[in-house]
């Protein structure tokens, strides 16, 4: 049984992405039996190209891509380059795991109710120091370029990578080093670039083209955050796909194809771009220069990164605010009343709502860690050493678009009649849940000294014993943080919920996204910040239950 | 006094006439690659003698117990006898060899209290809770950690959580002691002591044992002879 889980689990990932990116790939070329149609042809494709506002889409998922990506890589690497060895780096770790478990759509809403023109950034200084009487009329939200849809991805981008940085920052010296760098005469942020960075990068760069692949194809960020007309390239594949006309099947097929493509060839490009800019690296370390712009540069950017901090928690702050306020007119920055009755209105809907979500995710996290256990317990056990192949399969469901695969798997889904069902949307949840559980629990188990094992083991116990009463003991701690994570990763998802579940099921998600396009800010604010608590207080019982268990435990604090 | 005694005494006297009692290794060839460690080395550990393996790091004497034991990686490619009273263990998993292990750290389990843990190691054969219970005691006792059950073993000293953990290790009834430098993190003082308990327990339960070391005191205090392995 234990031989077959990596298989099971390789199977359960990658066969609905490669037969999703198929039954997406057949209707871009007219094919799609469902509907009759059976002639290869290239008209979807000129349709998609027909579509008016088309150039303008492609050009803004490509700039709102790459523009989230490299400012959240400079803003991550910036709050880590000033930060290590003071006590900065303390602050900045402890606000990783609040921040990577708040849903970036409950962050989206938040960040529009601060920067949207009505919003509490504009009322901080209205109408005393700006002379605005009444909002003005910017596009401060949803603007043409997709500049506030940038800022509302590094938000949560930033975040992700710095807490990679960390990560693999662990498996080098790293205090030494920049104490020698120091030593020659670096400042700290020009020795962590100079020396630091190369080392690490190749442990980061999945999770960069993880973000890349994110940035460049997300829809629920970019429906709350990006222009409307034209949106980016995904929002028009989701749309169509979303509408009544099923012809438009076709184009939207299209859509989604060439946004796998633009994926694809995005992250071939920023694999190749690492030629010339690690050529440039070593040109500058090799200059030796001790001055210049190097630290008011990472300075400036580490600025940058902890007002981004601010900015998500704010965001936070003023979901919680927007849920509670009774009258709220512009421009008092805070509400003239508080009332609890847009809870009350919708306590039924938001607990029902609730529920599925914490099942789903409950469901998808427990068959996750179960996988990952028995995979990691196999590797063990056989003594296998993992190549940097089963990395990239893990990976596959992070790198691949949403949106390039789903509507194909959902086509297969009705084929067996399981659209629309929770075990369908499970699974959908299931695919990418797994790599991020899978990867927060590999560390953990891998590090876990053999030795108490083989001294289980001399003691005559089986190895079924040993992984019950040894190791999963030992492991409480990372495994809640896992199942914290997973369950975090799935009431975060928008589009896996809205195709398998046929736009029938929906999640707090997927309820605030709907909301988020123009109801009532109260009501908006209730969803967006039911949405957040749920995966904090779980990230909080799961802190707090191993600590509760072996409270008489040292040996494990 | 243990029931390891008895069940030393049970095992059945050489099958094969040619192997003595005790722990005998025939033969043992040790590569990792193409590279070899350790070759056609034969040791015979008679009933409560310590054999002493020395040799610097890197010379092959933890893979060796690595393969008694039962433990080696699969990096490593590695034939030879090892017999046991007699009786060919080479096939055996490691949790059927019946030998007794103690590394360079206690590896106490900190999830479980102090009792616990000697629980844990105390053989299936003693049944019901009160009967197991009181032979941990009895122990816990002869350990002098009386009273220790429901301590949790971090907040044990560090000659406590040694002796606790050969108890562990006792109480599993093995049929030979395998020790992998398990006084090198011990304060001096404390390591004579723990070194004498260890040793004394081994011999009065008639334990073949093997100890494998850097230190030439350890070597001393076994009194048994000693094969020294080169880099």
């Amino acid at each position: 049984m234990l031989r077959l889980a990596p298989i099971l689990t390789l199977a359960i990932l990658l066969g609905p992405i490669g037969a999703g990116l198929l039954w997406t790939l057949l209707p871009a070329f007219g094919y799609l039996p469902v509907l009759g149609t059976r002639d290869f042809s290239l008209d979807p494709w000129r349709e998609l190209a027909a579509f008016a506002g088309f150039r303008s889409a492609l050009w803004l998922t490509i700039t709102v891509g790459f523009g989230a990506t490299v400012i959240s890589l400079v803003l991550a690497i910036a709050l880590c380059a000033t930060s290590v060895g003071t006590r900065a780096f303390e602050t900045l770790r402890a606000a990783i795991p609040p921040l990577l478990a708040t849903p970036h759509v409950a962050i989206a809403i938040g960040f529009a109710f601060l920067v949207a023109p009505s919003g509490l950034m504009v009322r901080a200084f209205s109408p005393w120091a700006t002379g605005w009487e009444r909002p003005p009329s910017i596009a401060t939200v949803n603007d043409a370029l997709g500049l506030s849809l940038i800022a509302g991805l590094v938000l949560k981008e930033t975040v992700y990578l710095i807490l990679m940085i960390i990560a693999a920052s662990t498996q080098v010296a790293m205090r030494p080093m920049l104490q020698a760098a120091s030593a020659l005469g670096y400042g700290p942020a020009r020795g962590f670039v100079a020396v630091i960075m190369p080392q690490i990068y190749r442990q980061i760069r999945l999770p960069i083209y993880a973000v890349l692949a994110f940035s460049l194809a997300n829809v629920e960020v970019a429906l709350i955050l990006g222009p409307g007309n034209p949106p980016p390239l995904a929002v028009v594949a989701a749309r169509w796909f979303a509408g009544y006309d099923l012809g438009m099947y076709y184009p939207a097929s299209a859509a989604a194809t060439l946004q796998f493509f633009i994926v694809v060839a995005g992250i071939g490009l920023w694999r190749l771009m690492e030629i010339p800019v690690g050529m440039a690296h070593r040109l500058w370390v090799a200059r030796g220069k001790r001055r210049g712009v190097a630290e008011p540069f990472w300075g400036g950017a580490a600025l940058l990164g902890w007002s981004s901090g601010v900015l998500a928690l704010a965001a936070l702050v003023a979901v919680a605010a927007w849920s509670f306020a009774h009258r709220w007119r512009y421009p008092d920055f805070l509400p003239e009343s508080w009332s609890l009755r847009v809870w009350e209105q919708h306590a039924g809907s938001v607990t029902a709502l609730a529920g599925v979500t914490a099942l789903i995710a409950f469901a998808a996290t427990l068959v996750a860690v179960v996988l990952a256990l028995a995979c990691l317990e196999n590797e063990q056990r056989r003594g296998l050493s993992v190549g940097q192949g089963a990395l990239w399969a893990l990976y596959l469901p992070l790198l691949v678009p949403q949106i390039g695969f789903l509507f194909g798997a959902q086509m297969l889904l009705v084929q067996f009649s399981l659209d629309a069902t929770l075990f369908a949307v499970i699974w959908a949840h299931l695919l990418f849940v797994m790599p991020y559980v899978f990867l927060s629990l590999a560390d953990p188990f891998r590090a876990l000294d053999p030795r108490y094992a083989r001294s289980a083991a001399a003691l005559g116990a089986s190895a079924v014993r040993i992984f019950f009463t040894v190791k999963l003991p030992m492991l409480a701690r990372p495994l809640a943080i896992a199942c914290a994570i997973g369950f975090s990763v799935s009431i975060a998802l928008y589009l896996p919920t809205l195709f398998a579940g046929a736009g029938r099921i929906a999640t707090l998600t997927t309820e605030a996204v709907t909301l988020a396009s123009g109801g009532d800010r109260r009501v908006i604010g209730v969803y967006a910040f039911i949405q957040a608590l749920l995966p904090l207080g779980v990230y909080a019982i799961a802190l707090a239950l191993p600590a509760l268990i072996y409270r008489n435990r040292k040996g494990l604090a | 006094m243990m029931d390891g005694v008895a069940l030393t005494k049970q095992i059945n006297p050489a099958r094969e006439e040619a192997s003595p009692a005790g722990l005998v290794l025939r033969g043992i060839t040790i590569a990792i690659g193409e590279a070899p460690l350790l070759s056609r080395l034969d040791l015979d550990i008679p009933p409560g003698d310590v054999v002493t393996v020395m040799g610097p790091s890197g010379s092959g004497k933890s893979t060796l117990l690595a393969y008694v034991a039962g433990f080696l990686d699969k990096a490593f490619t590695a034939r030879g006898e090892v017999l046991l009273d007699g009786a060919p263990i080479t096939a055996l998993p490691a949790q059927q060899r019946r030998l007794g292990i103690l590394f360079q750290d206690d590896l106490l389990f900190p999830h479980l209290s102090v009792g616990a843990n000697l629980a844990f190691g105390l053989d299936a054969a003693v049944t019901g809770r009160r009967a197991r219970r009181a032979r941990v005691e009895e122990a816990l006792d002869q350990a002098g950690l009386g009273g220790f059950y429901d301590r949790d073993p971090a907040t044990l000293s560090g000659g406590q959580r040694a002796r606790a953990a050969l108890m562990r290790t006792l109480l599993a009834s093995p049929r030979a002691l395998l020790l992998d430098e398990p006084f090198s993190k011990l304060d001096r003082p404390l390591r004579k002591d723990i070194r004498e308990f260890v040793f004394s327990h081994a011999r009065a339960l008639g334990l073949p044992t093997l100890l494998v070391t850097h230190d030439h005191e350890d070597a001393d205090a076994a009194g048994g002879s000693v094969l020294t392995l080169k880099a």
